[in-house]
């Protein structure tokens, strides 16, 4: 059943499964690797999941369609996620989300046809002293007005990184930040996941 | 009373050392770990016990409930017990958490370590919402060198105790702050809340004994055990002991997140911490406690002490610490609207007041933001939130498992008690003595 997946990642799964002291419970990380694995959650990626966790596929189905960030269709290499709750809200996330649109060339909720940019307005990202705030792959920018938007979509077109880090677009395009970041990380994400190990998170080149 | 900025214990290390707070090197060399070794070395499980009740610190995720009560719930004789850690700080508002797990994630971790000692817990578990990868693997890291550095793992600094900990990520949904729905979650489930009793110490994770803590409070626990908690207890008021991280976030020149100590007015928050209110306009209106808070308003609340039970008093909560500030360029439906449809949005769905009546209230919101509403909107709103929150009290009554649903009147209800003149005037064709008689019956049910 599992033969779909590459070697590595039936190792990975095999790590998450043994992390929790009963099996279901990597459910959840087993979707995003899932995700990783195939780009999106797809049907098979759900029959897999279950046949690992010993839930019923339909079980595995309703985890999937309950969360918000396991998307069961492809999107963009690069999926910009703009918050639009109270705080951003307060702030121009709407102009924001406006811009972005603009400059991708598409609504709230679609990919470019190139796959290479989906755009979706997401409740609270928890950026709210830093308010507007956008994230790409969930990577998170802070202060980010609609001018550095528009800059932010077209360097992801031209630049195409192949690893997304927050720190490097908080420079280049944030402004005010919820609190003092510190540090730059070089560690970011390489697909539309959050990067967290053991799923879709690599160091930038120079390492 | 002035703003006393000298008593910081959260944030003193990643403000003292910004470079490189996060590291095990920074902690170890600021006396990190060193409570947790006083206490396997030094203390039983039951003397740590001891102190947190002593420190009479409050929950930091939203309810304030005591959490050295909430320890003493779990039934003695019943094995294994589990702690879990919520980081899933979804309550807009909120990004405290965020900022502990990202700036010192060890804290936590010995925070972890010392109360899974005092819990007799071999498994402690942190759930992070999916939208923080950056705070997860900072945490994460945290953890690989604790491990390295034999603060976890088998035999712990040669005292016997075993203990493992576990991140897990959540993946896009607010509910899962909610500790049974998170429970859930942490299950491999949809994260739906669960009907209580059963409360979690009794029956959580797996069905055994599980305490369920916010990573604010239990960042405090090092300082608790290394100062006493007598020394804890002391600072700030006793009913809102400590300090607390809150989030200061919407009109302000400077939001951010603040260590403060509780029993300063709203007025010192606002302009002294928070910088006042940008372009020097006029403060309109502030959510106190997140999202789910009801509304302060100057004319009634400026001057009112930021304590849990004053703010309580005053008919809100404190919640998770997060402060909107919203200024006299708000329009305050297109406000409540937007928080209304959060809560929308997040339900999960089980109870149908909250399903059926959160869309309602949004789909209402937005037809008189559209320039659409009708006159009787306005009773029709508040006769929705009586039907989710009977009697629009606060705290609310519940026909729900969970208070998300009636979190979700709180706005509609703010709105209506301190600006029904501008939510009638976005209204065409509605004059005031028209909306009168329309909503005679309606205002007795908001209790004005």
């Amino acid at each position: 059943m599992i033969s779909h997946w590459s070697h590595e990642n039936q190792q990975r799964a095999q790590q998450l499964l043994d992390a929790y002291p009963e099996k279901q419970s990597a459910a959840m990380p087993l979707l995003y690797l899932a995700a990783h694995e195939h780009g999106y959650v797809s049907d098979d990626a759900m029959r897999e999941v279950a046949a690992l966790t010993g839930l019923s596929s339909a079980q595995v189905q309703a985890v999937a369609s309950f969360y918000t960030m396991y998307k069961r269709a492809p999107v963009g290499r690069y999926l910009v996620s703009v918050c639009t709750s109270i705080s951003c809200y307060l702030r121009g996330a709407d102009d924001v989300l406006a811009a972005i649109e603009d400059e991708a060339g598409v609504l709230d909720g679609e990919t470019t046809p190139d796959g290479e940019i989906s755009v979706e307005h997401v409740e609270c990202s928890g950026a709210c002293g830093g308010a507007p705030a956008v994230s790409v792959n969930w990577e998170l920018i802070e202060g980010l007005g609609q001018d550095k938007a528009r800059d932010l979509i077209k360097w992801l077109r031209d630049a195409k990184p192949a690893v997304v880090l927050g720190d490097e677009m908080q420079l280049l395009f944030g402004g005010r930040k919820s609190f003092d970041w510190g540090p730059p990380e070089k560690e970011g994400a390489i697909v539309a996941l959050p990067a967290f190990a053991p799923y879709g998170t690599a160091k930038a080149e120079g390492e | 009373m002035s703003v006393d900025m000298t008593s910081k214990i959260l944030l003193s290390r990643m403000e003292s050392y910004p470079a490189d707070s996060h590291t095990l090197e920074r902690y170890l060399d600021t006396g990190g770990y060193a409570a947790f070794r006083t206490a396997l070395e030094k203390m039983k499980p039951e003397d740590v016990v001891a102190e947190v009740k002593a420190s009479n610190i409050r929950g930091r995720g939203g309810a304030s409930f005591p959490t050295g009560v909430k320890w003493g719930f779990l039934p003695p004789d019943t094995r294994p017990r589990y702690l879990v850690i919520n980081g899933d700080e979804s309550e807009p508002g909120t990004f405290k958490d965020r900022m502990l797990l990202e700036r010192d994630p060890h804290q936590l971790v010995e925070g972890i370590a010392i109360s899974s000692y005092a819990l007799d817990v071999t498994h402690a578990f942190v759930y992070i919402r999916g939208e923080y990868p950056k705070p997860a693997r900072r945490l994460q890291r945290a953890i690989d060198e604790a491990y390295e550095a034999g603060f976890l793992g088998e035999d712990i600094l040669g005292s016997g105790f075993d203990l493992d900990v576990t991140v897990h990520l959540g993946a896009g949904a607010y509910i899962c702050g909610e500790e049974t729905a998170l429970l859930s979650s942490l299950e491999g489930r949809r994260g739906e809340p669960r009907i209580k009793p059963p409360f979690p110490a009794v029956e959580g994770l797996y069905a055994k004994p599980t305490i369920v803590n916010n990573v604010e409070t239990i960042s405090n626990i090092p300082w608790i055990v290394a100062n006493g908690g007598a020394e804890y207890a002391a600072i700030g008021p006793e009913t809102s002991s400590g300090t607390r991280v809150m989030s200061l976030s919407g009109h302000l020149k400077n939001p951010g997140d603040y260590e403060i100590v509780a029993g300063m007015t709203w007025r010192e928050l606002i302009y002294d911490v928070g910088g006042g209110i940008r372009d020097d306009r006029e403060l309109k209106a502030w959510v106190p406690g997140g999202a789910s808070a009801p509304w302060f308003v100057p004319s009634e609340h400026l001057d009112t002490p930021v304590t849990i039970d004053d703010i309580a008093n005053n008919g809100s909560m404190i919640g998770s610490g997060a402060v909107i500030v919203m200024d006299d360029s708000t329009n305050v439906v297109g406000a409540a609207h937007r928080l209304v449809r959060f809560f929308s949005h997040e339900s999960c769905g089980q109870c149908t007041p909250c399903r059926e009546g959160t869309t309602w209230l949004e789909r209402i919101l937005s037809r008189i933001l559209d320039g659409y509403g009708r006159p009787e909107d306005i009773g029709l709103l508040l006769d929705v939130s009586d039907n989710i929150s009977p009697g629009l009290a606060w705290p609310p009554a519940m026909t729900t498992i969970c208070p998300l649903g009636p979190s979700a009147t709180a706005p509609v209800v703010s709105i209506m008690r301190y600006f029904r003149d501008e939510v009638e005037a976005m209204i065409p064709g509605l004059s005031h003595a028209a909306a009168s008689a329309a909503n005679a019956e309606s205002t007795e049910a908001a209790g004005d």
